[in-house]
């Protein structure tokens, strides 16, 4: 059995640690974070409140184990968008190299990205409102470009392939080849530009719930626990400085856990190895 | 290359077609009645028919948005309804915020990324390239805004060098860039992070390269090889990312210029939304847009003079 | 003046040379001929000192008495294209794309100081022109150049300062037969005129047979044979040596039993491609394959040569049925094939490429990749695991092969499972698309044999396309000649290779270099 590399180890136990209480938020929380309690307000950490109390009283603890569904759940789901239909835009456009739908693929994805992510988040909430669905939205649509380009330059190089050639002597058509012969072969790509796209997904949620165009009150998020925190950041800071060290820990952990999956998974680097 | 050119203009002039379509499509046609959008659920039906005409709303669809491409062309960008001024004022004073933070940012991120990637790959396998690497990493899991929120807390609550936030305008140019260095640091750090990466990674890549090789056959030193041969060509990958930083830092700017409460386009934008002046957010948007597409434009030039292999195309 | 004495390596502990020894005089050429990985490239990066890192040499390579091993990094930059140049395989990525060729030949005067800017760009422009390049200007990029031409800049820049040492690494190995002839008549004419040292990598023991004085043999990191070329050629006195020379020339046992019922056959096809885009309108279109005919006959191996760019794999993706033709007919066991035809005529033409590497999907298994032709019949039959195994013995590998990987064999291994899968269906036609071109010598004899009895026992015709003169001379009945999109000359391959008809099949037979000493 080959060695790990480090990178990945500790990107999967930092990660894994959001992932478990995010998990667990689900089932129970040392608080409820929907009450109020004025007279706890403000209150530094203790047994009874691990992390302290923020302006209402809440648990920031349980606040944070909240926040981190939150995030998790709106980057998930934006990456599931964006695979979903970008990965057979890009098949699609690798396939039909230089033909019109290929032209189409790439037109298309040159106006997606001449819209800034937060534009289009903006968009959308100015004329549906603000909430954490549109930030699902709005972080689905900019990761579709991304995973169709993606996948395109990856298939492209497979398509010049004499196995390629082989198969289509072996009478099998352009989806059955994309199925069986290309995806396969640029999974590896696909998961690490996928745990890239996640990370992202995480800093954009908590920016968008901090200027107020993702999740809304009640739902706790870091984004908006900064928000709150920012008008009190003279009298304090303590609360400013919990949901920030969460979103770098997570990130980080994401990264590392990415840069870990491309060594493990590139095959350039594993023939070296071997 | 005229020909290359060209071809790139031709379809980035689709792209604003499409763009300006998407916009006006999401901005005026989706909600139905803009104006009833506008004016909230208490509105009365005669100041609804009164902001309609005001914003020339009877119109068809099709003669509404050609006057409205036609006023963005002669820079007549409509009127904003809350503050009641052309929108083309509003824009160019904020303007003045925006712009400069952005080349702010961008200029500290290059002069930082630059040194930084070109150390790291040059020095492969050394502790210089393992701590500018997790360097790299750290910034970027920082997310700007929490950046910018910490830079408040010590230079401003615990040292109190600077205010907190502001911006007293450009009639004492000292005073304008120390109120934009704390937003430009927090904009620059996670892109710094970003080039610095894609930096090392494209000059590894053209370092592997066989004309090195060569190069390096005809007796020039490694030093010599990186500075004559490897760096002009990894500087064509990072060409695109700093188009792509470019759009980053305009869209990063939206949120940062909310942390420090700087009037620039961003914070524009930001209370057209709450305050749902449609006009503001249409005609703000389609210009960010036109600027990502002219920056894109510009890289292109520029891969253009940085590869002599596209020029005959 | 060259001597290099015991040189031993090792990387990161692996043992790659063993105490290799040779000398090279003044004006003299030495031919450094092995099989790959046999340890000929390293031994010229350590005499560059530009050995991969983890590389330990020991020894000594002698430069007229300084040793090139014990030299600092220093001194070794002030030695590298001065006193030692050197050019490599690749003339397409050899030299930096976004500079221009003047300026990469004056940069050797530049960087030892040797001129002044607009000296150096004087002696580049004389160097360029000794070179064959007086046609060429000194502000063009390589990317404007055909592969020739690009050899001859990095030649250029290598030679600009007169060194007293050339190492020319397998230089004409990526160049086609008229190109390789023009430039080792060149590097011929360069070592007689400055009475430089050249040190010939190649794994073609016919260039070292037309261009050395003397020759080394080199197997697994030592030197098994070097002496005078003529004599060690002549009479090998190591097995490994006569074993190469063998292989060099094989000539396969093949059974006669041409019909002259057509297989496979092609009139007048024509296969054209849009221009290229030009902004809104598209270039002239490019007549890739212009009124090709052709016959192969049950039974029959039928050649076609021609150097890069003439046609030949898009004549083969037609007459695989892969694309469309835009004129003429190509007809199979009398039906017309084309992108649309029926699975089961399909199945009577399969194809074996040259790319060992690049031929099978690297995360699939044997069986699977074998058996993948049998799409053509729907499903797989009951008994395909069967039918397998069966095809991996005929063509000289195992049943347990079955559930290994592609990773797991050799590249002469490989050709042999590319066979396997193109027989599954039992073809009467089988292309074999440069398919020896990519292997070793002695490789390339096995799988000569190897298609010579399959061809017998299969009743297969071969359609055996490459651009090596030799191996088609001695594989094939008849041969077709291609240049530009046509068949310029066709006829019994013995005809064609002694009295050639057409000017260009004269200047290829001309151009190919030969290991005339067996004969002689």
């Amino acid at each position: 059995m080959r060695r790990l590399p480090l990178s990945l180890i500790v990107g999967a136990v930092l990660s894994s640690i959001f992932l478990i209480a995010a998990g667990l938020s689900l089932l129970w929380t040392p608080h409820d974070v929907t009450a109020l309690d004025i007279s706890a307000r403000f209150q530094p950490p203790s047994p009874e409140y691990l992390l302290g109390t923020d302006q209402f009283g809440r648990d920031i603890l349980s606040m944070l184990m909240v926040g981190a569904r939150t995030s998790i759940a709106v980057a998930l789901v934006a990456v599931a968008i964006g695979m979903a239909l970008g990965v057979p835009l890009g098949l699609a456009a690798a396939a039909r190299r230089g033909q019109l739908l290929d032209e189409i693929v790439g037109r298309g994805n040159d106006i997606v990205f001449a819209f800034p992510f937060l534009v289009t988040a903006i968009l959308i909430s100015a004329v549906f409102g603000p909430s954490a669905t549109n930030a699902i939205i709005a972080f689905g649509i900019f990761n579709v470009p991304v995973f169709a380009r993606v996948t395109r330059s990856a298939a492209l190089p497979i398509w010049t392939l004499d196995y390629i050639l082989a198969a289509r002597t072996a009478g099998k058509g352009q989806v059955r080849i994309s199925l069986e012969h290309i995806l396969p072969n640029i999974l590896n790509v696909l998961i690490v530009q996928a745990s890239i796209q996640f990370s992202l997904g995480i800093p954009v949620e908590a920016a968008l719930s901090f200027v107020g165009l993702g999740a809304q009150p009640p739902l706790p998020s870091w984004g908006r626990m900064l928000a709150d925190a920012q008008t009190m950041i003279y009298t304090n800071p303590r609360l400013a400085l919990l949901p920030g060290l969460a979103i770098v820990t997570m990130v980080l952990g994401l990264n590392l856990m990415g840069d870990g999956l491309r060594d493990v998974l590139d095959p350039r680097l594993r023939r070296l190895r071997a | 290359m005229l020909r290359y050119l060209l071809g790139r203009f031709t379809s980035l002039g689709l792209s604003l077609l499409v763009a300006s379509l998407v916009i006006f499509a999401v901005i005026e046609v989706i909600p139905g009645d803009p104006a009833a959008f506008m004016l909230g659920l208490n509105a009365t039906d005669e100041t609804v028919a009164n902001l309609r005409a005001e914003l020339g709303l009877d119109g068809s669809v099709v003669s509404r948005y050609f006057d409205w491409i036609g006023g963005m062309l002669t820079g007549d960008f409509g009127t904003s309804y809350t503050y009641r001024v052309p929108v083309a004022e509003l824009v160019v004073d904020r303007m003045w915020v925006s712009l400069p933070l952005a080349l702010y940012a961008l200029i500290l991120s290059t002069v930082v990324a630059f040194p930084l990637g070109v150390i790291a790959a040059s020095m492969r396998g050394t502790a210089a390239e393992v701590g500018i690497m997790g360097l790299t990493q750290l910034g970027l899991a920082v997310p700007n805004f929490w950046f910018g929120m910490l830079l408040v807390l010590v230079f401003a609550v615990s040292l109190q060098w600077v205010s907190a936030g502001g911006f007293a305008g450009w009639d004492d140019p000292w005073a304008a860039i120390v109120s934009l260095t704390l937003p430009a640091i927090s904009l620059a750090v996670p892109q710094a992070a970003i080039l610095a990466r894609v930096m090392r990674s494209a000059l590894v890549e053209t370092l592997g390269q066989d004309y090195i090789r060569t190069a390096r056959a005809k007796g020039l030193t490694r030093r010599q090889a990186v500075l004559r041969h490897a760096l002009r060509n990894a500087l064509i990958p990072v060409l695109t990312i700093l188009a792509l930083q470019f759009s980053f830092l305009l869209a990063g700017s939206i949120v940062i210029e909310n942390v420090f409460f700087l009037p620039g386009i961003g914070r524009l934008l930001f209370q057209g939304i709450t305050q749902r002046d449609l006009i503001v957010v249409e005609s703000v948007t389609m210009l960010l847009v036109v600027a990502v597409i002219a920056i894109t434009f510009l890289a292109d030039i520029a891969y253009v003079i940085a590869d002599p292999r596209l020029r005959r195309r | 003046m060259i001597g290099v004495e015991g040189l031993s390596l090792a990387i990161h502990g692996t043992p790659i040379l063993r105490k290799v020894s040779f000398g090279i005089a003044p004006g003299e050429i030495l031919g450094l001929v092995g099989e790959s990985g046999s340890g000929k490239s390293m031994t010229a990066l350590a005499l560059m000192g530009l050995l991969p890192p983890g590389a330990v040499p020991e020894g000594v390579a002698a430069l007229d008495g300084e040793n090139l091993l014990a030299a600092t990094e220093a001194r070794l930059c002030a030695l590298r294209g001065n006193e030692i140049g050197m050019i490599f395989q690749e003339p397409m990525t050899a030299l930096n794309p976004v500079r221009t060729i003047g300026d990469q030949v004056a940069e050797t005067l530049r960087v030892h100081g040797a001129a002044g800017k607009a000296e150096a760009r004087r002696i580049a422009r004389e160097t360029l022109d000794r070179v064959g390049l007086s046609k060429i200007g000194m502000d063009r990029y390589p990317h404007e150049l055909s592969g020739g031409q690009r050899q001859r800049v990095c030649i250029a820049a290598a030679v600009a300062l007169h060194p007293r040492l050339l190492i020319a690494d397998e230089p004409t190995t990526a160049l086609d037969v008229t190109t390789q002839a023009q430039i080792l008549d060149l590097l011929k004419g360069l070592v007689a005129e400055q009475g430089m040292a050249l040190m010939l990598i190649t794994h073609d023991l016919a260039v070292v047979s037309g261009m050395a004085d003397r020759v080394a043999v080199m197997r697994a990191g030592e030197v098994v044979e070097r002496g005078e070329t003529n004599a060690v050629l002549r009479r090998p006195s190591h097995a490994y040596t006569a074993k190469l020379i063998e292989a060099s020339g094989h000539q396969p046992d093949r059974d006669a039993l041409a019909e002259r019922a057509a297989v496979l056959s092609a009139e007048a096809v024509v296969r054209t491609y849009p221009g290229a885009r030009q902004g809104l309108t598209r270039g002239p279109e490019v007549r890739a394959v212009d009124g090709v005919s052709l016959t192969l006959h049950r039974g029959e191996s039928l050649g076609l040569v021609g150097e890069s760019g003439c046609g030949k794999s898009t004549l083969t993706r037609a007459l695989l049925g892969l694309e469309p033709v835009q004129a003429g007919r190509i007809t199979l066991n009398g039906g017309p094939v084309g992108p649309d035809m029926p699975t089961d005529r399909r199945a009577a033409i399969q194809v074996v490429f040259q790319d060992p590497f690049g031929s099978f999907n690297p995360r699939w298994r044997v069986a699977r990749l074998v058996a993948e032709p049998f799409h053509l019949f729907g499903a797989r039959p009951a008994d395909w695991r069967e039918q397998v195994a069966g095809m991996l013995e005929a063509v000289g590998l195992s049943r347990s092969d079955m559930e290994k990987f592609p990773h797991e064999f050799s590249g002469g291994q490989r050709q042999r499972i590319a066979i396997a899968r193109a027989l599954i269906t039992r073809p009467d036609v089988l292309v074999l698309d440069e398919a020896v071109s990519a292997l070793d010598v002695s490789i390339r004899a096995q799988i000569l044999d190897l298609l010579a009895d399959l061809q017998g026992r299969f009743g297969l015709s071969y359609l055996f396309i490459s651009h090596d003169l030799s191996v088609v001379r001695s594989v094939t009945d008849r041969v077709m000649v291609m240049q530009a999109g046509k068949i310029v000359e066709e006829g019994e391959t013995e005809r064609v290779f002694t009295a050639p008809a057409h000017a260009y099949t004269r200047s290829l037979i001309a151009a190919a270099p030969r290991l005339e000493l067996i004969s002689a």
